[in-house]
């Protein structure tokens, strides 16, 4: 107190020699004071106010009256919460003798020389014995915002010291620094509030500073609490004091930051119990809400959630919470694909951490949910969610029945599914993270199993080399002359040769080499006869429609659809219609009417489709810019032959585009796309009984839509067009709310292939009120679908309506 | 330029099922007629003359249940048959009988025909398929005892035996068997220890027929495989492959090699016949009449080589005879 008493005539002394204009002396005395009365903690509330005006007297003053050197110490030595107050001050509202410069100059000295830290110390010295909050308020901001403020005034002039990629790790250090007094003075047995430094690290991650400043803290802060219970308290207590607005992003950046759940428990220690906010945070926003983090954040948390015993109930709440939104049908229908791997993902770490007992207590809920969510998965038409609810499925049965039959299903096994089955098995506690290395071994110890087995073949299979042929035996088999064995060639079944043949081997044969050859020759058949196919065309589609594999042909799907489109092609019309008609009639397995589908939209493809193209290949080998490898089709260089000799003996008295040109020919789909379409389009909304397109079959539906898009788009300049375009837009309006996303993607599709097939100046005349109703809902699509492909679909739907108005302008204006 | 190869000399029809077994009594002097016995799928064995080409009589002894196997015991009285009632019966012929004289109920359900040998006038041995899947009985006939019965060492894993044949180095001296096995490979037998002397893994498949020649060492054996495995035993009574040969279509369903040891013939499933040199291996033929599977190969015992014959029968009913290759 003695040395602190001599300090205030030292602050009047310098103020009033400041006045005078030559404060050199008085300053320095002034830090003298300073130094002898231990440092700026010693200054009581009046010296602190003097000390302040002194500062801002400083900054005021002109250039001349400040020594140089002495009067930055002044700011550096004193009070660091006034010295950052007045600096900034001085910095917003620049004098006219103080060049913000100066003032950035003396703040990187601030920063360089630990200021933040100490003045971190003396808020939290003050809280121990109740500062003013407003004054904490206003230091918390500037300390955090001391970027921006520095960076609005400088600009471009900006040290890079305080660029946040640099100053949020030096307070990173700063806060290092403070609890590192805060932990001596406890073991001194003194008290002090750490809810300062609280504040800053919850204002600086709710900055979005997470990973700078987190960067710094948590590897040191995992180093000090390994083994020291004093600074694992801190710890602890350091998150805790984060306010509850603050909490969500100081959580998210630990656990993000934290390489593994055992770490994450010593720093956060019990704040889930203690805490609400971080509670629902942990249960509920970070696993239910949002789903954009890794897997190795959500190894950690539900590790984290697992590794005490006062935390352990929290985990099998969350997976209860978890198994509800999985099991349910609104959740599995209208959330993003993302989003469900998300969750379950964490439903199989659920799992590998709850322990027999565990399950025991809640077996019966498991399997109530999960038949529940087995059952919607199966039911969604997209491939993705189907195998994502049948390897959740799989993985739960086989942890609740640990002795007796688990479900088992057939799906294709790529990464996405060997990732979710490694997430089941119980990584150590003590690596989670690192969970690369473990997965590689994973792989070499499968790499190394086939490698056995192929060693083992190969012991097999070489007796079968031929030992050399040292024998002795001169005698030959010289005098036995052979027969002439040039017939003997690879056998092949001799497949009928007529399509009646066909009819019956396929209706009634016994023989299953006969019918395997016939499935295979049925197509050239077909398409070599076409006036023998069209006399029992009907039947024979009929009898296609109803194949099935009688033995294991290889690509015996591809050959039949490859006949059925040979006779919808061949013979269009009644063949169309007879398809058409069974893919609303009863008896039909799912299957096979999209297999009706199937056909109908490749047969569309080909009789839309230029033949000259595939058959007159000659006329592109006449041009000379096109040099083809010579062919060993000898009849086409036959032809050009001919050709050329023809060329050079004729001579040509007009010029014009017609050699090169290709030969042009009908579009055979133009005559019958209605006969395609129209039957499609009409029946979708009346059930039978045993097929409900809009109940229930909404994966046949969503085939459905989109081969109505593929024939629309294929009868681009079919007279057909407009009319098939109305009922088109018709029947998407009708179904534009559908549940399904797979469904909402062909309609959109639809849309798409309606501006691109429709004349523009028929879409304006017949349509104009559809197209406008259609775009405002295209417009709600973009904004509001929770399905990704959806949104991009609506959007490019309505580039091309822009594209169209574009093109439209010249022609109405 | 190479001849076409030959038609078949005559074509005996009339079966009315798959013929699964043939075998050739020709050896008679004069008067007797050259017979043909013939096995099929109801269950029937024809006995075909010959000389008239025409079915002598149809044996019922198999309950309409398939035989496929069909062997002389000395001359053409005494006759022997396997079928899928999973019985061998010894037939007496002799003036006209048709009736069976004893029968051996093997209790195998298997395809594998069983393996004769004469060891003494009057004495027989008969290697067949046992009970136990994997199983071989060597039976003394006539008088059914048990000679011995070939169990492979635990956990072999070679399979049902699908082939056997019995032979031995010159008369009186240790008869021997090999048998080929379900998991590709053969193995040879001593039947006084009871043990496997040598195995060889000749396919990847089951080896469906094999023949043997006993004074070269070598044989041959075919699969469901495209490849001929010959192979050859040596002094120390191992078996080695001694070389592969690659055929045009797959699966082999008999193999003989004629008495003579010159050439020998297969039954292919690509219903055709192939005719080999049996020294080289040289192909000689390939006889293209069966519309199916050929299900079974012989060649006949004439005491004259130029009346020598082939025949081939086959899943379409028919039975192919040929003469080919007769003169040398």
């Amino acid at each position: 107190m003695a040395a602190a008493a001599g300090l205030e005539p030292a602050l009047r002394e310098a103020a009033a020699a400041l006045e005078r204009g030559a404060a050199a002396a008085a300053l320095g005395a002034l830090r003298a004071a300073l130094a002898a009365a231990g440092g700026s903690a010693a200054l009581g509330e009046r010296e602190r106010a003097l000390f302040g005006a002194l500062l801002r007297s400083l900054a005021r003053a002109p250039r001349a009256a400040r020594p140089e050197g002495v009067w930055q110490r002044c700011f550096l030595e004193g009070p660091p919460g006034l010295g950052l107050c007045v600096l900034l001050e001085a910095l917003a509202s620049p004098g006219p003798s103080f060049h913000p410069s100066e003032a950035a100059e003396v703040l990187e000295q601030f920063l360089q020389e630990g200021r933040i830290s100490a003045l971190m110390w003396d808020v939290c010295q003050q809280q121990a014995q109740a500062g003013s909050p407003e004054l904490q308020e206003a230091l918390l901001s500037k300390v955090v915002c001391l970027p921006d403020h520095v960076s609005n005034k400088l600009q471009g002039k900006n040290p890079p010291v305080f660029f946040p990629q640099n100053y949020f790790p030096l307070l990173g250090g700063a806060i290092i620094q403070v609890l590192q007094k805060i932990s001596d003075s406890l073991r001194g047995g003194l008290d002090c509030s750490i809810s300062f430094v609280s504040h800053v690290l919850g204002k600086a991650c709710v900055h979005g500073r997470q990973k700078e400043i987190l960067g710094v803290l948590v590897p040191r802060l995992m180093d000090l609490t390994k083994s020291d219970c004093i600074w694992q308290r801190i710890c602890w207590r350091l998150v805790e004091c984060v306010p509850d607005r603050w909490m969500e992003a100081v959580v998210l950046g630990f656990v993000q930051r934290t390489p593994g759940a055992d770490v994450l428990s010593r720093l956060l220690g019990n704040l889930v119990v203690k805490n609400k906010k971080a509670q629902f945070v942990v249960t509920q926003k970070l696993l239910l809400l949002q789903y954009c983090h890794t897997t190795a954040v959500l190894q950690n948390l539900l590790g984290y959630l697992a590794l005490d015993g006062l935390r352990r109930p929290l985990l099998t709440k969350v997976l209860q919470e978890l198994l509800e939104t999985w099991g349910s049908s609104s959740a599995v229908k209208h959330s993003p694909p993302e989003q469900q791997l998300y969750i379950s993902k964490a439903i199989l770490i659920c799992l590998s951490h709850l322990k027999e007992p565990e399950i025991e207590s809640c077996r019966q809920e498991l399997l109530t949910s999960m038949m529940e969510g087995v059952k919607c998965h199966l039911d969604s038409s997209l491939p993705q969610i189907r195998r994502l609810g049948m390897i959740v499925a799989e993985s739960i049965s086989s942890k609740i029945n640990t002795d007796g039959p688990v479900l088992k299903f057939q799906y294709e096994e790529d990464d996405e599914a060997r990732e979710l089955k490694s997430l089941l098995v119980q990584t150590p506690p003590f690596c989670v993270v690192p969970s690369l290395p473990d997965d590689d071994r994973n792989e070499k110890a499968d790499a190394a199993l086939p490698l056995v087995l192929e060693s083992d073949k190969s012991h097999t299979a070489a007796p079968v080399t031929p030992v050399e042929e040292s024998d002795a035996e001169l005698d030959s088999d010289d005098d036995l002359i052979p027969y002439d064995m040039s017939e003997d060639k690879e056998l092949k079944t001799k497949a009928p040769v007529y399509i009646r043949d066909c009819i019956e081997v396929l209706t009634g044969s016994e023989d299953v080499d006969k019918w395997e050859a016939t499935v295979k020759a049925l197509e050239s058949l077909v398409r070599k006869n076409p006036a023998a196919t069209r006399e029992v065309s009907v039947e024979l589609a009929k009898i296609l429609l109803h194949l099935e594999e009688k033995t294991c042909i290889e690509g015996f799907v591809e050959l039949r659809q490859r006949a059925q489109v040979a006779v919808l092609t061949t013979d269009p019309i009644p063949v169309a219609k007879y398809l058409t008609s069974q893919f609303y009639s009863l008896n039909y397995s799912l299957r096979q009417r999209m297999d009706i589908l199937d056909v109908l939209v490749l047969a569309a493809r080909e009789l839309s489709y230029p033949k000259s193209l595939g058959k007159t290949k000659h006329s592109g080998a006449q041009k000379p810019c096109i040099q083809l490898l010579p062919g060993s089709d000898s009849s086409k260089d036959w032809r050009r032959i001919v050709d050329e000799r023809i060329k050079s003996k004729t001579r040509r008295f007009a010029t014009g585009p017609s050699q090169g040109e290709l030969a042009s020919s009908p579009n055979e789909f133009s005559s019958v796309a209605g006969h395609f379409f129209f039957p499609l389009i009409q029946h979708f909304d009346r059930p039978l009984t045993t097929f409900d397109l809009l109940g229930e079959d909404h994966f046949v539906l969503g085939r459905l839509v989109h081969t109505l898009a593929v024939l629309m788009y294929l009868a681009v300049n079919t007279v057909a067009v407009t009319a098939m375009g109305k009922a088109l837009l018709e029947f998407v309006w009708a179904l534009r709310f559908h549940t399904d996303s797979y469904v909402r993607q062909g309609l959109l599709s639809c849309i798409s292939s309606l501006l691109l097939s429709v004349p523009a100046q028929h879409l304006l005349e017949d349509m104009t009120e559809e197209l406008l109703e259609t775009q405002s809902w295209l417009g709600d699509v973009v904004e509001k679908d929770p399905d990704g492909d959806c949104r991009k679909l609506a959007l490019q739907n309505l580039l091309l309506m822009e594209n169209l108005k574009k093109k439209l302008e010249p022609v109405l204006s | 330029m190479a001849l076409p190869p030959p038609d078949p000399q005559f074509v005996l029809r009339g079966t009315s099922a798959a013929v699964h077994t043939l075998h050739f009594s020709c050896g008679g002097q004069e008067p007797d007629v050259p017979i043909l016995f013939s096995g099929s799928e109801n269950g029937f064995i024809h006995v075909w003359n010959l000389k008239t080409h025409r079915v002598d009589v149809a044996l019922d002894g198999h309950g309409r249940k398939s035989v496929y196997c069909v062997q002389t015991m000395g001359g053409k009285d005494r006759l022997l048959s396997q079928g899928r009632d999973q019985r061998i019966c010894t037939w007496d012929l002799a003036e006209g009988r048709t009736s069976v004289t004893d029968s051996v109920f093997t209790e195998n359900v298997g395809f594998c025909r069983c393996s004769l040998l004469k060891v003494a006038q009057g004495r027989w041995l008969m290697a067949m398929a046992a009970k136990a899947t994997d199983e071989v009985q060597v039976l003394e006939l006539p008088s059914k005892t048990s000679v011995c019965t070939l169990k492979p060492e635990v956990g072999a894993k070679l399979g049902m035996p699908m082939c056997l044949k019995l032979w031995q180095l010159s008369c009186g001296s240790q008869p021997l068997l090999l048998a080929g096995y379900e998991d590709g490979s053969v193995v040879l037998w001593n039947l006084s220890m009871g043990k496997a002397l040598s195995q060889l893994v000749c396919h990847q498949e089951p080896v469906m027929s094999f023949d043997f020649d006993s004074e070269k060492a070598k044989g041959i054996s075919g699969s469901s495989e495209k490849v001929l495995s010959i192979w050859s035993l040596d002094e120390q009574q191992n078996l080695q492959v001694y070389k592969t040969h690659k055929l045009v279509n797959a699966g082999i369903s008999d193999i003989t090699i004629r008495p003579d040891k010159k050439i020998l013939a297969t039954a292919g499933w690509d219903h055709r016949l192939r005719i080999f040199g049996w020294k080289k291996l040289k192909p000689l033929a390939v006889l293209d009449y069966h519309t199916a599977t050929v299900h079974c190969v012989s060649f006949s015992d004439h005491k004259n080589p130029s009346e020598r014959l082939l025949a081939a029968g086959s899943k379409d009913h028919r039975i192919s005879i040929w003469s080919i290759y007769s003169q040398t």
